[in-house]
């Protein structure tokens, strides 16, 4: 399909709650580390790629345009992706057409969020994606939609919340070993989440990722530049995406269909039939534990309410079977949204390449899959490496 | 000097409020919404007391919220149908918090309600928290009609039946 397309580099900034540098600057320090690690100059990209959340989390309309001169766009093809949370695997998906597709040979992918702007909390930014007319009359609070998927999840596949709070603890103990992670902590366990803060039941404080800043870029490039140009480049084997009714309580909350339907769309292109047994490593999305489950089970890696049982039995771990979220994922590194997203792509760069130092799973992993999601509980975005 | 391989400055609380410069700005935008055609009637028909949905020939299914439009078949829905005030709690949580984090002292019940037909958000009340399921049978209770003005908030709650 299209040209091959290999990712030549990645980088990112470290994720924390609240940053000096203003998004532009973020934006500008990602690309950089970018092009560093790809051994290129701004001159050596086409075109530029940036994903970024809503407009109304910094109040900066044009947002896309306004990043661009950090991002590496002077004066180049640029574009900006905007599809929730699943915008940052969505980005890395653009970027690979726009290779893939023969109008570009390397392209500058850039994901970058600053939620810390928004007073007196980013949550006030997400309330409009409530239906205007028929729900936001109810004074609807963003977790009470995650709140209603857990429960539903729960109940229909009968799940304890012990299971579903080992996915926070994993995350934010593989974050320990991450540079650039916000919450990272070594010494977390089931009992610290499962004694904090309930927010909604069955949502708790430890079961939800941050606020952060950050921003995180890769650089894409056809396959006859990327063997010429690069060591250890690695390949694009599969994409997919899709997008679910926004009519949302008329949907089975258990179990997120657009999720299939969009790894189905990546497996066929991969050419990969079973993907428990040839896919090395997940990065899964997850703003909430409880949503790194229902992702894998959507992603087919897992059958319907299985997955938590995989996280009991250490399949998920580093060291596991199936090692998922190796980075230390949302909970763990940070949920600057689009950055987050494209982060879990560039723990596939780093892990496929061997370079992900004190997070680095054990044997050889050849191929990896990251996935986003967002909007109204709606759209699933994925990406398979390979190497 | 080497470059910081993960570069960012992050910034302490204190830092944040009292020792950077900072500038403020609140974005001042109002809407006035058209409830539209198919949210028009619904809203129409809360006001008398009445949950309408709109019904696809095609695959079957009475739509609410109602739109005029199926988004599965993609053609025109066929005709309002009026669905019970009476359904099944979906799933529910309690939350005991504002949007913003502040502590509520008594939480709040949201819900999704499957109906007949199709399903909506709302909130559950004349209930304990630990008395509420998944499966629960509830009913619609309704404003007195002299208060009702169109709108979602025309049904005060859901309680069991």
């Amino acid at each position: 399909m299209g040209r091959r397309v290999a990712v030549v580099g990645a980088g990112m900034t470290r994720f924390v709650r609240r940053s000096l540098e203003t998004g532009k600057e973020l934006a500008w320090e990602a690309a950089r580390c970018a092009l560093d690690a790809a051994e290129l100059t701004v001159d050596d990209i086409d075109a530029v790629c940036i994903g970024t959340a809503p407009d109304a989390f910094d109040g900066v309309h044009m947002k896309g345009e306004y990043l661009a001169d950090g991002a590496g766009g002077w004066n180049k093809p640029v574009i900006r992706s905007y599809v929730g949370g699943g915008t940052g695997v969505f980005c890395a998906v653009q970027g690979w057409y726009h290779v893939a597709s023969g109008m570009f040979d390397r392209v500058l992918v850039v994901a970058e969020e600053k939620m810390s702007s928004t007073m007196p909390h980013p949550q006030g930014a997400f309330l409009t994606i409530f239906d205007h007319i028929t729900e936001r009359p109810l004074e609807p609070n963003l977790l009470w939609i995650f709140a209603l998927e857990m429960n539903r999840y729960m109940t229909t596949y009968g799940i304890e919340k012990a299971d579903i709070a080992r996915v926070a603890v994993k995350n934010k103990r593989n974050a320990a070993g991450h540079p650039a992670a916000q919450l990272g902590q070594a010494d977390i366990t089931v009992e610290d989440v499962l004694a904090s803060e309930v927010l909604a039941w069955p949502v708790q404080r430890l079961d939800v990722s941050p606020v952060s800043d950050g921003a995180v870029a890769v650089v894409m490039a056809a396959e006859d530049v990327a063997n010429r140009t690069c060591d250890k480049p690695v390949w694009v084997e599969g994409v997919g995406w899709n997008l679910d009714t926004a009519y949302w309580t008329n949907r089975d909350l258990a179990y997120p269909a657009y999720v299939e339907r969009a790894a189905r769309m990546a497996y066929e292109m991969a050419g990969i039939t079973e993907p428990r047994r040839e896919i090395d490593i997940v990065e899964p999305y997850d703003p909430f534990d409880y949503k790194e489950l229902h992702h894998l089970e959507g992603l087919q890696l897992f059958g319907k309410g299985k997955a938590p049982e995989a996280a009991r039995d250490g399949v998920l771990d580093r060291d596991g079977d199936l090692p998922s979220c190796p980075s230390g994922g949302l909970l763990g590194v940070g949920n600057p949204i689009a950055a987050a997203g494209l982060m879990k792509v560039a723990e596939l760069f780093w892990q496929l390449r061997g370079e992900a130092g004190a997070r680095q799973v054990p044997g050889t992993p050849h191929r990896g899959l990251a996935q986003a999601w967002g909007d109204l509980m709606q759209v699933g975005t994925v990406i398979v490496l390979g190497r | 000097m080497a470059r910081d391989p993960f570069p960012t400055r992050s910034l302490s609380d204190r830092e944040f409020h009292e020792g950077v410069v900072t500038v403020s700005h609140s974005v001042r935008a109002e809407y006035r919404w058209d409830a539209g055609e198919a949210i028009g009637r619904y809203l129409d028909g809360l006001r008398a007391g009445r949950i309408m949905g709109r019904e696809c020939r095609e695959c079957g299914r009475v739509l609410v919220p109602p739109r005029m439009f199926c988004e599965q078949c993609f053609r025109p829905t066929d005709r309002w149908v009026e669905v019970p005030g009476t359904g099944t709690v979906n799933t529910y949580s309690v939350c005991y918090v504002t949007w913003d984090l502040r502590r509520l002292t008594v939480p709040e019940l949201p819900a999704v309600i499957d109906l007949r037909s199709g399903g909506i958000m709302h909130k559950l009340g004349d209930v304990e928290p630990g008395d509420v399921h998944i499966g629960m049978s509830v009913e619609a209770v309704w404003k007195p009609a002299e208060d009702r003005q169109g709108s979602i908030l025309d049904i005060a709650y859901w309680k069991p039946v």
